[in-house]
């Protein structure tokens, strides 16, 4: 690259982090108003570096106050990791008996689960709340897990992944005796790995940012998940803006440092599937 | 090929075996989906011909016909709500321009092109309940920043944005847009990567600009990623709510109500089962409508 080149593409670079910064002012701003004293949340010019900080207090009083932030948080945990295990395996299950089985009926039975990927989750919430009643999956997190756990995407994702398989794998398998089950854990599934992360992340993403089945599905506050206690929190404690951004900050970090940490399969995954939860 | 010798030489039993693990294989999905969204469906089409509420009990179900259909076109909050769905979809083609935009200078003019995918795919990741409780401040029409910068550089009545009837709707466009515009970029990444570099090349030999580059070659070739991103956020923007439900609630007077939303207060709130599942149909054509049209333009438009 010669030198003027060179100089341009700083110049970009520069221009281009400013955009960026731009672009990400409202978190910051999220992030500092949470460790200010109440007071100071609102005044002008803003002071991006707080002058008094008041980080601890206000955590404090968000994660041991009135609300049981702590609760909503193992809520949230406890269904996510359950959702994404359950999902990844009913997913990958159906992927493999898609992509390498034979039996009668295959094509007909994927078109029709291609064909509920179509249905907006909106226009079927009535019927799923009532069927939850009988089935008394309602204000429950197994019924919570249950909603999110039988993926048309996933399975039609992961299923390109399974493609992937030279039969050859298999077929030598096949000679050592091995059925089914064991073709399917210990050779298919090893060899998608990578996609399986993928998919286990974004659902991941998706299940923790879930805001209308829990609002749906769920009525107990003890069952709550953190994307409806930060809404009651919000809506309740009126004024005290410093703690609703504490809350709010509580509610995004977990999913930041997932994304960091499996930033590479995140935006492979989207890049690849061009996937939309 | 494992297959046929099998069969060769137990033709029946090899293929019930095969066709025993298939469905033990693809049954738990299939099964879930049936429970979760098929007889959903269905029962939804059903309940759509009824007047009913689901407290009431199922004897006192009564069937109407298509009255419910025909109610929706005189209803003034649901013909208010799909014009502002439509307004709405506007969202999409301004997230594809910028994020367009960004992603060719990302691809080419700039360094550190993975700290940027990061920046600007924040905003993607995070809750939206989150964003909205931020924007909700930001907004503030007397104390948010952004109207305190507004009156800084003399602005002297700077809009209500939420609060306000005519700026309501767009101050949540402008949200979904930087909401929606990480998604965009990475995809339309992807698909810069994919294109030759011998073909820029070629066009440098030839003294093509900058822009005629970006016309001729680079905006051909990621048409068929535009109409992808186009597709899925035509539908995605229509099926809209948890942004409605926690920013506005389709305040100030209807001014932000959608479609999803106004179903959701029509099932959940004032409980008219039956004529809720007549909007929940009217939203399933809708995003059908959306796919067939899909499939048959995209043989004409897209170049691959």
């Amino acid at each position: 690259m010669d030198k003027q080149n060179k100089i341009g593409k700083w110049i970009a670079t520069i221009l281009l982090a400013f955009v960026g910064i731009a672009f990400i002012l409202p978190f910051v701003w999220m992030i500092s108003a949470s460790f200010k004293p109440e007071i100071d949340v609102f005044k002008y010019p803003i002071d991006w570096i707080p002058k008094h900080w008041n980080a601890y207090e206000n955590y404090k009083d968000v994660w041991s106050g009135e609300h049981p932030f702590a609760l909503y948080y193992w809520n949230t945990i406890k269904v996510t990791v359950l959702t994404t295990l359950l999902s990844l395996l009913v997913s990958s299950m159906a992927a493999y008996g898609f992509s390498h089985l034979e039996f009668r009926g295959k094509n007909f039975l994927f078109v029709i689960v291609l064909m509920t990927f179509m249905v907006p989750s909106a226009s079927i919430l009535v019927p799923q709340f009532l069927i939850f009643k009988w089935l008394h999956l309602f204000d429950s997190h197994t019924g919570l897990i249950i909603i999110g756990s039988f993926s048309a995407l996933g399975t039609f994702m992961l299923r390109q992944f399974f493609m992937g398989i030279h039969k050859d794998y298999l077929d030598a398998g096949r000679m050592d005796g091995a059925g089914h089950p064991r073709l399917f854990m210990g050779i298919a599934l090893p060899l998608v790995r990578p996609a399986l992360a993928t998919y286990g992340i974004l659902r991941f993403i998706w299940t923790w940012n879930d805001y209308a089945n829990p609002l749906i599905f769920l009525r107990s506050d003890k069952l709550a998940t953190v994307q409806i206690g930060i809404q009651k929190f919000a809506t309740e404690s009126g004024a005290f803006y410093s703690l609703i951004m504490a809350g709010t900050v509580s509610a995004i970090i977990p999913l930041i440092v997932i994304f960091i940490v499996g930033q590479k399969q995140v935006i492979e995954g989207v890049a690849l599937g061009g996937v939309k939860g | 090929m494992d297959n046929t010798t099998i069969k060769q030489v137990e033709p029946a039993r090899g293929a019930r075996k095969e066709n025993l693990a298939g469905y033990i294989f693809v049954g738990p999905l299939f099964i879930g989906l049936t429970v979760l969204t098929i007889i959903p469906t269905l029962l939804s089409l059903v309940l759509s011909f009824t007047d009913w509420s689901f407290i009431a009990g199922f004897d006192k179900i009564k069937f109407v016909g298509f009255k419910n259909y025909s109610m929706l076109f005189d209803d003034n909050v649901f013909r208010i709500s799909m014009k502002n769905n439509l307004i709405l979809l506007l969202v999409v083609p301004i997230q594809l321009v910028l994020s367009l935009i960004i992603a060719v200078v990302i691809d080419r003019f700039v360094f550190f092109k993975s700290f940027f995918k990061v920046i600007f795919f924040l905003p993607y990741i995070s809750s939206i309940v989150a964003v909205a409780i931020v924007f909700q401040l930001l907004f503030h029409p007397s104390y948010g920043p952004i109207n305190q910068f507004l009156l800084a550089i003399g602005v002297k009545n700077p809009p209500l944005w939420l609060a306000d009837i005519h700026y309501a709707l767009p101050s949540v466009m402008i949200i979904l847009v930087w909401i929606g515009i990480g998604f965009c970029l990475i995809v339309y990444l992807a698909a810069l990567q994919s294109i030759p570099r011998d073909l820029y090349e070629s066009a440098d030999i030839d003294g093509a600009g900058s822009w005629t580059r970006f016309m001729k070659i680079t905006f051909p070739l990621v048409s068929p990623t535009t109409f992808f991103l186009l597709v899925t956020g035509l539908i995605s923007t229509f099926k809209s709510f948890d942004i409605i439900k926690v920013l506005t609630e389709g305040k100030p007077a209807y001014s932000t109500s959608v479609i999803t939303y106004y179903l959701y207060t029509t099932a959940f709130e004032n409980l008219k089962t039956g004529y809720a599942s007549a909007i929940a149909w009217f939203l399933f054509g809708c995003v059908l409508l959306i796919t067939l049209v899909q499939l048959n333009v995209q043989k004409r438009w897209v170049n691959y």
